[in-house]
């Protein structure tokens, strides 16, 4: 049956630059916000949008996100036509591949998209943190004429050189696309959200995928050729807030926002509202000696100690004389009596032995590599902390800590 | 985790006592316990001992109780083959569709019945809550080839003032039971049912086309009570926490024992989930002049005053300087800044105007009801 339009998601990034997070799930899978997922966003947008069909594309790790996913239900996504798909890569006859690049990832999955013979096709990635409607924003794709809409975002032109850069003329039809310029000519951030008219994409990917130098990428490739080509290509301009959560930083970063007064990104909204899977769990229980401030809390956490300025995901327990500061609990951790925690992220069903202290200052002969954390802790997923242990901060556990640096 | 067992649950159980809380909704669909409602119990405890076929016989006011259901999704009773089945009054040229007890109800069902292809029905009120699996209890039933068995649990030897479809089970050491009291003055047995019974749906079928030709309506009273001689039943005896919603007192009361790790284990059991309808609100959120302790949160929450021994279902505000104690909010309420709150039960969507103080009783907690301003 024919639509309107096809939403396709990009998820398959490794997102190597969370380290420790994504070594057994796709960026896309990592929990935000106390109790949602990355995808869930693009996810949530797409359905709010009254678009009904999405496509997503698994590459690294797809477990996760495969069974996070499942029929699609708790987005209201499974439908009789229609609805949610995870489209792994797949081998035909002798010549099967990886996806190669953003762009080859959905050439190779053409056939899926032509069964609806849908007339615009939206791509999406599945690592950004927005609320956007993208029906406005196929509105102004038709209204411009457009064969491709790019979503903008003005950034502050400092920054302009870590982006993908639109210029446009007043009009906001494109004229070229700098990708990381070094001397940004403006502040339109390509949010990698793309609206193309389908039958035009499928050309130009057709065209590039017989160029053995192509990365197949949208934004160093596709993007480039059509507006070359002479063809129309517009930048919506988006306002409200938006995230690239691919580094540890910007995650904390967007998870303190949620929590900032008043909040940088409002979720309580029930106009557009976030979808997700749910736990199954009891409301949170908070205990008389327990003190919680500035925080998120969701189902099935137990707290009986001290939580400041903090995101507890569902399933996690705070013991007593235990203390969270500015930090990001992942579902199921667990914080033993006594243990402080400071700026930091625990991953899912770790346990923060007794006493111990996550994000203490650095001290003397303290040797941390902090490259992908700065001056956030990060503890792995399913790893144990033991009672007494020391981790300065900036430190990235990856295996159970052993007390081997007592305090 | 198949079982040759269908689920049959009577929601027409009425009670005064719970006053304004079943006004407008039936029993099964009073809220209990931040995001439940009664039904959700004994729906899951089915669903979790792997019955797939569950009927659900309604009478008054089920409007609330089909919206909170609806098709079973949440339940995983939206099935292809059996599931949910809503069971609302019907109207024959025998039957003018309001029931006059469980006989007329289940007998107006009897095709539901027929058409199962279980033999055993576990036949369920709905005020009753706690969290057990029926698998062993069938298994018993088989085996004692009992023509009845009968959960029940040790309550108090005394009848509460509040007495509300009180059964009390008198047995003999082989746990058959000799005779039956409802609603007695002073009760002989601490044994005490819990609504819950296994029998062969033939003989359900039997038992109710029999009371039915006699002119009698009532299960309990007209079947059971009398027929404890002449059938085998048996106790089943249940040792978790039982909590049966008789009033508003027991409402209350049972609601504030979730503050107890022992009765919150227990209720909610990790390896028996109790499912309710999902309604994908944000996690709760505290702001910087939160106190709260020893209460029980729900999601969509935003506390920035003070809460304290009390239970909080979802999308309820408290404002700043406002002080929440021993009670119970439900969904939505709204609580306006440096309002005073003790023991009361704030229904569906209560807005409490800034300053305002409410202050009931231990034994007589105030009840405003459903979207009440003050």
């Amino acid at each position: 049956m024919k639509k309107r339009i096809v939403a396709m998601l990009l998820a398959g990034g490794q997102g190597s630059r969370l380290g420790v997070l994504t070594s057994s799930m796709a960026k896309p899978a990592v929990p935000f916000g106390g109790k949602y997922r990355i995808i869930d966003f693009p996810l949530s947008n797409c359905v709010n949008s009254d678009i009904d069909t999405v496509g997503v594309l698994t590459q690294y790790r797809p477990l996760a996100l495969n069974s996070y996913i499942g029929t699609g239900q708790h987005w209201d996504l499974d439908r009789m036509n229609g609805g949610v798909f995870v489209l792994p890569p797949y081998v035909t006859g002798v010549d099967g591949r990886w996806y190669t690049g953003t762009a080859n990832a959905i050439y190779q999955n053409a056939e899926f998209v032509d069964q609806y013979n849908p007339d615009y096709v939206l791509i999406l990635s599945g690592d950004h943190i927005y609320k956007m409607d993208y029906g406005a924003m196929l509105r102004f794709h038709i209204e411009k004429n457009a064969v491709a809409t790019i979503a903008v975002l003005p950034v502050p032109m400092e920054e302009a050189h870590r982006f993908g850069i639109m210029n446009t003329d007043d009009a906001d039809r494109v004229t070229s696309f700098d990708e990381k310029p070094k001397q940004p000519k403006s502040n339109k951030a390509s949010m990698g959200i793309y609206i193309f008219n389908w039958k035009v994409l499928k050309e130009s990917m057709r065209i590039d995928d017989e160029n053995p130098d192509s990365t197949n990428d949208f934004g160093s490739d596709i993007i480039p050729a059509i507006i070359k080509g002479g063809l129309p290509v517009y930048a919506y301009p988006f306002k409200g807030y938006w995230k690239d959560v691919g580094t540890i930083q910007s995650l904390w970063e967007a998870n303190m926002d949620i929590i900032a007064t008043p909040p940088k990104l409002v979720l309580n909204d029930p106009q557009w509202r976030i979808y997700s899977r749910n736990p199954i769990m009891p409301p949170h229980y908070v205990g008389a000696n327990a003190s919680i401030t500035q925080s998120l809390v969701t189902e099935g956490c137990r707290v009986e100690g001290k939580v400041h300025h903090s995101v507890l995901f569902s399933n996690v327990s705070i013991e007593a004389e235990a203390e969270v500061y500015d930090s990001v609990i992942f579902p199921g951790a667990v914080i033993r009596r006594g243990a402080k925690v400071y700026k930091a992220i625990v991953g899912e069903n770790s346990v923060i032995g007794e006493d111990a202290i996550i994000g203490g200052e650095l001290r003397l002969g303290d040797q941390v590599d902090n490259s992908l954390t700065g001056t956030i802790t990060l503890v792995g997923n399913d790893i144990s902390i033991q009672s007494g242990t020391y981790l300065p901060q900036g430190t990235v556990a990856t295996e159970d800590v052993c007390g081997g640096r007592s305090l | 985790m198949t079982s040759n067992a269908f689920g049959l649950i009577y929601t027409g159980e009425t009670n005064p006592m719970l006053r304004d809380l079943a006004l407008s909704r039936s029993v099964a669909a009073v809220p209990f316990g931040g995001r439940y409602r009664c039904i959700d119990f004994i729906l899951s405890d089915l669903v979790n001992t792997g019955v797939t076929s569950v009927g659900l016989i309604t009478q008054k006011n089920y409007h609330s109780l089909m919206d909170h259901l609806g098709a079973g999704k949440e339940w995983d009773l939206h099935r292809k083959r059996e599931g949910l089945f809503m069971l609302p009054p019907f109207m024959t040229k025998e039957n003018t569709g309001l029931y006059r007890g469980s006989v007329d109800a289940i007998r107006s069902c009897l095709g539901y019945v027929r058409r199962n292809p279980q033999q055993y029905v576990i036949l369920s009120g709905s005020h009753t809550i706690f969290n057990m699996t029926f698998n062993d209890m069938l298994a018993r039933h088989i085996e004692t080839r009992a023509n009845i068995t009968m959960l029940y649990n040790e309550g108090e030897i005394a009848a509460s003032e509040e007495q509300n479809l009180d059964l009390r089970l008198l047995m003999d050491e082989s746990g058959r039971v000799n005779e039956m009291e409802l609603n007695p003055f002073s009760p002989r047995s601490a044994y005490r049912s819990c609504d819950v019974m296994i029998m062969d749906k033939l003989l359900l079928e039997y038992l109710v086309e029999e009371a039915y030709s006699h002119g009698d309506y009532d299960l309990t009273r007209d079947i059971l009570l009398k027929k404890c001689q002449t059938l085998k039943i048996m106790g089943y005896r249940y040792d978790g926490y039982v909590a049966r919603l008789d009033s508003v007192n027991d409402f209350f009361r049972h609601n504030l024992a979730l503050l107890q790790p022992e009765v919150r284990n227990d209720l909610f059991n990790p390896s028996h989930p109790i499912y309710t309808k999902v309604k994908d609100e944000v996690s709760a959120k505290y702001g910087e002049n939160a106190v709260v302790k020893n209460a029980m949160l729900a999601d969509g929450c935003q506390i920035d005053g003070t809460v304290e021994n009390s239970i909080v279902f979802r999308g309820v505000s408290v404002k700043k300087g406002a002080v929440v104690k021993n009670s119970i909010l439900m969904q939505g309420v709204s609580i306006g800044e440096n309002c005073l709150m003790d023991h009361v039960i704030l229904d569906k969507g209560v807005v409490v105007r800034d300053g305002r103080t409410l202050t009931g009783y231990d034994g007589f907690p105030i009840i405003l009801k459903k979207g009440t301003t003050i």
